[in-house]
């Protein structure tokens, strides 16, 4: 048990502490701890500064085009799956669709640079076909649908577990009854199917509306180049270029306590909702 | 293969019904097999092939080993698959220790200061420290640029600690209580009683243990210098962002690597996912994670 304490206090506590860097100006030569106080100088900084407020709305953006596409992808690949009859189809599919959740996202943005870059091979198909070249990697504007389509590509197979193991529950005599009862299959749907997932759906959307302020910071960090900080900066990005990157490690430990907190009351407040609503939530 | 199952009081499937489904899945397993399919061809197409073709091969006509023989040659990608492999062999083991014995700990009813324990492990899920903090803390202990610096802080996955807990919840009562009267002690319940009745449970965590740190990228862009890339970021570099793959004996940077060779890195990098994908799965379908996300 020890080890794992330790770890826990130094790692996670430790650093938690760390964040007193956010009200301090960080001077390498005297360390985190001898560093002169600035009190809430960085927050102030922060808040007037134009590019931090960019990119929250640029973090905000993709997390609603996020919700709004990505979400309904798994749900639906569950329910079609559930209806399969054929289980070894079923369970071949599965094992298909979950596979991409397992590589790395190195791995695959390097794949979709492959399949859909200026050289790759949607590009040679289309100049192959005498049409015009489409630079989908490297355009801003295409930028929010293709993180959008990479996280349906990497995770929607992955995502219809909980979904599956939620319709897995229903027991199967109340479709038979429903059926004998002459319900059709869109009204066993409407009245068994539906109620049964509709407490995952809530709790699935609760933790993602407490998680809004992240997006996938490997995946934007890994193609926030191609396109320019305008579209593809979102919070941890400039926490991680302001700070690492720029040095101003109090700076940006301010807009990552920021994040920190924010996040955090969201996941408090999505959790009250959900108590309202009469669904479990994410805790007690 | 087993035959379909459709259960009499369902109604026959329509045509175009059965049609929809089968595209639509069709379409799924096409989505992820035609990316794999085509980086495994260009790996193993001759440099002329891909360049007559544009940069794409779907299907090599001479299947050669060239650019695999390349990398092997004892550069640097040579170099950062024993990192990656080395990291990600000894980090699962030391996560896997401490995480099992922390979770049996915390499954125990009575265990002295388990439940501050447990709203304190559990309070990180909430609020993670933040990357700045982290960062500085890595540097402070001075492990930047040290191996140590990719597994010491995820040492313990919150995640993985609630399924092996819960899973040792599961071991029935009167197992603990006949072994404490045969007189084995906390540590011989663990590992005569509790850890072989748990087998499914480890694997599954194991495992995903050693997907994270094979996959394990940004801390390695973060905390270590070149010489010490894993495969993760050797990749990122010479494919993602295209610079020109280096000589590791003399370090000057040559042209970008041709088409070949970057996909042999890739297909590298993805090989050990595919080969150990099927003992997870084989894993899920014991319910192990389904159950143990309900809790």
């Amino acid at each position: 048990m020890l080890p794992g304490v330790a770890y826990f206090l130094l790692f996670h506590y430790g650093a938690l502490v760390g964040n007193v860097i956010a009200f301090k100006e960080y001077v390498p030569f005297d360390g985190l701890w001898g560093s002169p106080w600035v009190g809430p100088g960085n927050f102030q900084r922060m808040f007037e500064d134009a590019a931090f407020w960019d990119s929250v709305l640029n973090t905000l953006w993709i997390a609603v085009l996020q919700l709004v596409f990505y979400f309904p992808v798994p749900l639906g690949l569950a329910l079609l799956l559930h209806t399969l009859t054929w289980s070894s189809v079923r369970r071949f599919v599965q094992s298909v669709a979950y596979l991409p959740h397992f590589i790395s996202w190195v791995i695959v943005v390097a794949l979709f640079q492959q399949v859909l870059g200026d050289t790759g091979l949607l590009n040679s198909g289309l100049s192959g076909a005498g049409l015009h070249t489409v630079d989908i990697i490297g355009d801003p504007d295409a930028f929010r649908p293709l993180v959008v389509a990479q996280v349906i590509w990497k995770d929607a197979g992955w995502g219809t577990i909980i979904f599956l193991a939620a319709l897995a529950q229903v027991d199967e005599q109340q479709y038979e009854a429903a059926a004998i009862d002459g319900a059709g299959p869109w009204r066993r749907f409407w009245h068994v199917t539906l109620p049964a997932i509709r407490p995952v759906v809530v709790l699935l959307l609760i933790m993602r509306l407490g998680d809004i302020l992240s997006v996938g910071f490997e995946q934007m960090l890994l193609q926030r180049d191609a396109v320019g900080p305008e579209t593809a900066e979102v919070i941890d990005t400039f926490v991680y270029y302001q700070g690492i990157v720029g040095g101003d490690y109090g700076f940006a430990a301010a807009a990552g306590l920021f994040k920190g907190v924010v996040g955090a009351l969201l996941v408090y407040a999505a959790n009250k909702v959900a108590h309202r609503l009469g669904e479990q939530g994410v805790y007690k | 293969m087993s035959a379909s199952a459709r259960p009499g009081w369902m109604e026959k499937p329509r045509p175009l019904t059965q049609t929809a489904k089968a595209l639509a899945l069709a379409a799924v397993v096409l989505l992820v097999c035609v990316p794999f399919l085509v980086i495994v061809s260009t790996s193993l197409a001759s440099t002329r092939e891909v360049v007559d073709n544009g940069g794409w091969v779907l299907w090599p006509t001479e299947p050669t080993l060239d650019a695999y023989r390349d990398i092997f040659d004892g550069g640097i990608v040579t170099h950062a698959l024993g990192v990656s492999a080395g990291v990600t062999i000894a980090g699962t083991l030391l996560s896997l220790a401490c995480t099992v014995a922390l979770a049996y700990a915390l499954s125990r009813p009575g265990v002295f200061g388990g439940k501050p324990v447990l709203l304190l492990v559990l309070f990180t899920f909430l609020f993670p420290p933040g990357m700045i903090p982290s960062f500085l803390l890595v540097k402070e202990l001075g492990l930047l640029d040290s191996y140590a610096s990719l597994v010491l802080p995820v040492l313990v996955n919150v995640f993985n600690l609630v399924v092996l807990r819960g899973f040792f919840q599961s071991v029935p009562e009167e197992l603990y209580e006949a072994a404490r009267l045969d007189g084995a002690g906390d540590w011989r319940v663990l590992v005569s009683v509790v850890l072989p009745l748990s087998k499914a449970a480890l694997a599954v965590v194991g495992l995903f243990y050693a997907v994270a740190y094979w996959n394990s990228w940004f801390y390695a862009s973060l905390y270590l210098e070149s010489d010490h890339w894993p495969l993760q970021q050797v990749l990122r570099t010479y494919v993602v962002a295209g610079a020109g793959l280096t000589d590791a004996t003399t370090g000057e940077a040559t042209v970008t690597a041709p088409q070949t060779v970057q996909m042999a890195v890739l297909v590298i990098a993805t090989v050990p996912i595919l080969l150990v994908y099927p003992f997870l799965q084989k894993y899920f379908t014991k319910g192990v994670l389904t159950g143990a996300i309900k809790s």
